[in-house]
């Protein structure tokens, strides 16, 4: 016999899909099958059963082999590397639970460290844009029942969220938009004709690096001011007609991707699309979602945030929470050389990182905390396999739009392996001691 | 005035944090109280001395006080911040925020410096003679005040981000800019004597900005307004003018909208 578990979050993408199904043995230890999720997230539940998951923490060899070691050893190895270093830096959290991500904090505060999260390569730039010029935003349920203009701006949720546009953005039929997509005017900025590109009313395709301008020829075309023939490579009249199309809705929804928060313009693409925005409400109600991409970098900010003040790339080194990326921020911590220890967790920076950075990460003592063989566990002096988490443990989580789900155990974790939380909850206590703290 | 010449003896292993160069921090110091300062190495506090050697006891007060930098301290942070009056001469390069927060004084960067020079500086004079970094007399992250008085002249060319937030002061640059010069401005002015790449005043509310050279991508919301003619450092030239940025919200002075300027010289033919 087997048991069916209904309406379980998924742990992959900032959708946080909470309607899943799924299939486990009537003991509870083999995960058999996931219904309603898209192949990344089934895919994300059938690895946990996957033969070849490592099961005991290792340490890299001279040699370039693996070496098992318990738990407590790899405990002492964490603790003793975050209290000799000068300027350890925590990085990673997005893959992991807000209760985790505050016993990281305690640690970070008790070693004195840089920390940081995933934003650094994603959405960081939003949040600098952010601080600068405020959100006006919404959760993913008013999108659902009122938006009738989605603007999709550098980003793919046909490939990236794929669930996001059926379960919120375009197809569901919502309270005021009962006609479903009918009902609605899918606008993409985007480069590239992509699969999200193919399905809009209005797909702008711009030239590469310059959303900036095209933003603010949007904002000046609200503003009925003269305009240059061509802006980022669409003509001003097509600009004209999209900011009428805009300005004709009842709520509109701009989200936006690494198109825009990782190419020419950074912070300040994001910082132009927040005051269209603003603009647009002058017209009509609209909003701006960041698509953010870890199931629980949303949380991690917040944990961060609530802390310590700062949602990324925070610098405890001195004893105090300090803010500037550029400065505090994981690449250029990593790319100049700044930092004497690394800890990751949650995260896969040797996958996503600038190789110079990577190497920097191979310079230094390391430790990786992941269930999965990543290219960052490869390259780490330690690696410390965990259990899944939204899959073998449970744990908060923030959505993408903010709002705090409570992802579910489903399935045990393999006997005797620890929990992000447990295994985090061992090195403090560890490094509480080498550090004389009470 | 008095000259405290320090040089550096033994580098960091990591980056150092040297907020205490400057000549308000060694006002008033023999050179042995000068070696006892504080610097930070990641999570770690030791002193001056342990990384310079300090020659010469400084003046009574900040404007009594020259200090000179000897050596490689192209790791080293914070040189000249928050400073008021006297002089300071890198005889290098220099890391990040050269000059932040400074208030008064002359500072002389020999090399080049990196990130973050003259941060939210109010007054003094900065001259770098190599290049400059992103976010030179721009606004401290999620501060809407940037450079509002002094002045700042760069011989080589400067980063991104120049002049982000910037209220007020005067910057010259004799090289060219990456993207996003005088971002969110709203007063002061900037002139590149080389050429700017795109993104030039973006959301620009007041100021000025004056291009020698060329604009690779022009912004949009930068409208025509004629040509003019312009006398600078000696040089009489004619000038495209530009308003903008018109997008952005727009100041009324005594009932007078009032726009951000871009002059950019009509090369000759």
């Amino acid at each position: 016999m087997t048991k069916t578990i209904t309406d379980v979050i998924c742990p992959f993408c900032g959708t946080l899909c909470d309607d899943l199904e799924v299939v486990v043995s009537d003991d509870g230890k083999k995960l058999l099958e996931v219904y309603n999720s898209c192949v990344i997230g089934t895919e994300k539940f059938l690895h946990s059963q996957s033969p070849d998951r490592v099961t005991l923490p290792r340490m890299h060899q001279e040699d370039g082999s693996w070496k098992e070691i318990s738990y407590d050893e790899a405990v002492e190895y964490s603790a003793q590397m975050l209290a000799k270093a000068k300027k350890p830096l925590m990085f990673g959290w997005s893959s992991t639970n807000c209760e985790a991500q505050s016993v990281g904090n305690e640690i970070a505060e008790i070693s004195r460290s840089c920390c940081d999260n995933t934003a650094a390569t994603c959405h960081g730039t939003s949040l600098i844009a952010i601080q600068d010029a405020g959100l006006p935003s919404c959760t993913l349920g008013e999108i659902k029942n009122r938006a009738d203009r989605v603007i999709f701006w550098g980003c793919n949720p046909a490939h990236a969220h794929p669930r996001h546009m059926s379960r919120y953005s375009i197809f569901p039929r919502g309270f005021f938009t009962g006609k479903g997509q009918m009902s609605r005017k899918l606008l993409v900025v985007d480069p590239r004709i992509t699969d999200t590109a193919r399905m809009a009313d209005v797909h702008l395709q711009i030239e590469q690096g310059k959303d900036y301008e095209l933003l603010n020829a949007l904002r000046v075309a609200l503003k009925g001011e003269w305009l240059p023939d061509v802006v980022a490579g669409i003509p001003s009249e097509k600009i004209r007609e999209t900011a009428d199309i805009l300005k004709s809705g009842r709520f509109g929804i701009i989200f936006f991707g690494m198109g825009v928060t990782q190419s020419l313009g950074k912070n300040h693409n994001i910082d132009e699309a927040i005051a269209l925005t603003k603009d647009l409400n002058e017209h009509t109600k609209f909003s701006i979602m960041p698509m953010r991409g870890h199931y629980n970098v949303t949380g991690s900010g917040e944990v961060f945030a609530w802390q310590f003040g700062f949602p990324y790339a925070v610098d405890l080194t001195r004893g105090f929470a300090r803010y500037n990326p550029g400065d505090t921020s994981t690449i250029d911590l990593l790319t100049r050389g700044e930092i004497d220890a690394m800890f990751t967790i949650g995260s896969d920076p040797g996958a996503h990182f600038p190789i110079s950075a990577v190497q920097h990460i191979a310079a230094v003592p390391s430790v990786c905390v992941d269930p999965h063989l990543t290219p960052t566990s490869g390259v780490s002096k330690l690696h410390v396999p965990v259990a899944f988490n939204g899959v073998e443990c449970g744990g908060n989580c923030y959505r993408m739009d903010n709002v705090p789900i409570d992802c579910r155990k489903v399935v045990e974790s393999p006997e005797g392996m620890l929990t992000d939380e447990e295994f985090l909850i061992k090195v403090r206590d560890r490094l509480k001691q080498l550090k004389g703290v009470a | 005035m008095e000259t405290v010449t320090i040089t550096v003896k033994n580098a960091p292993a990591l980056y150092l944090e040297a907020d205490n160069i400057s000549p308000d921090a060694f006002a008033g110091k023999t050179a042995a109280q000068i070696a006892e300062l504080s610097v930070h190495e990641g999570n770690t506090t030791s002193t001056l001395g342990k990384y310079f050697d300090v020659s010469g006891n400084a003046g009574a007060t900040a404007a009594d006080t020259k200090i000179v930098v000897r050596g490689d301290v192209k790791k080293v942070k914070y040189l000249g911040f928050k400073m008021s009056a006297g002089e300071l001469v890198i005889e290098g390069s220099a890391d990040l925020y050269v000059g932040a927060w400074m208030t008064g004084g002359k500072i002389l960067a020999k090399g080049d410096v990196a990130a973050f020079a003259a941060t939210a500086m109010k007054g003094g004079e900065l001259i770098i003679e190599g290049n400059a970094g992103n976010y030179l007399g721009a606004a401290y992250r999620g501060d809407w005040r940037g450079m509002s008085g002094g002045k700042i002249l760069v011989k080589g060319n400067a980063g991104s981000d120049v002049g982000m937030f910037m209220t007020g002061g005067e910057m010259v640059i004799n090289g060219n800019v990456d993207v996003h010069l005088c971002t969110h401005a709203e007063g002061g002015k900037v002139t590149v004597k080389g050429n700017a790449t795109s993104k030039v005043g973006g959301q620009m509310v007041d100021g000025q900005i004056i291009i020698f050279g060329s604009i690779d991508t022009m912004m949009p919301g930068f409208k025509p307004a004629g040509e003019v003619e312009l006398e600078i450092d000696g040089i009489k030239a004619t000038f495209s003018h530009f308003i903008g940025d018109m997008g952005e919200r727009h100041k009324k002075k005594k009932g007078v909208v009032i726009y951000a300027n871009l002059y950019k010289k009509i090369s000759s033919p």
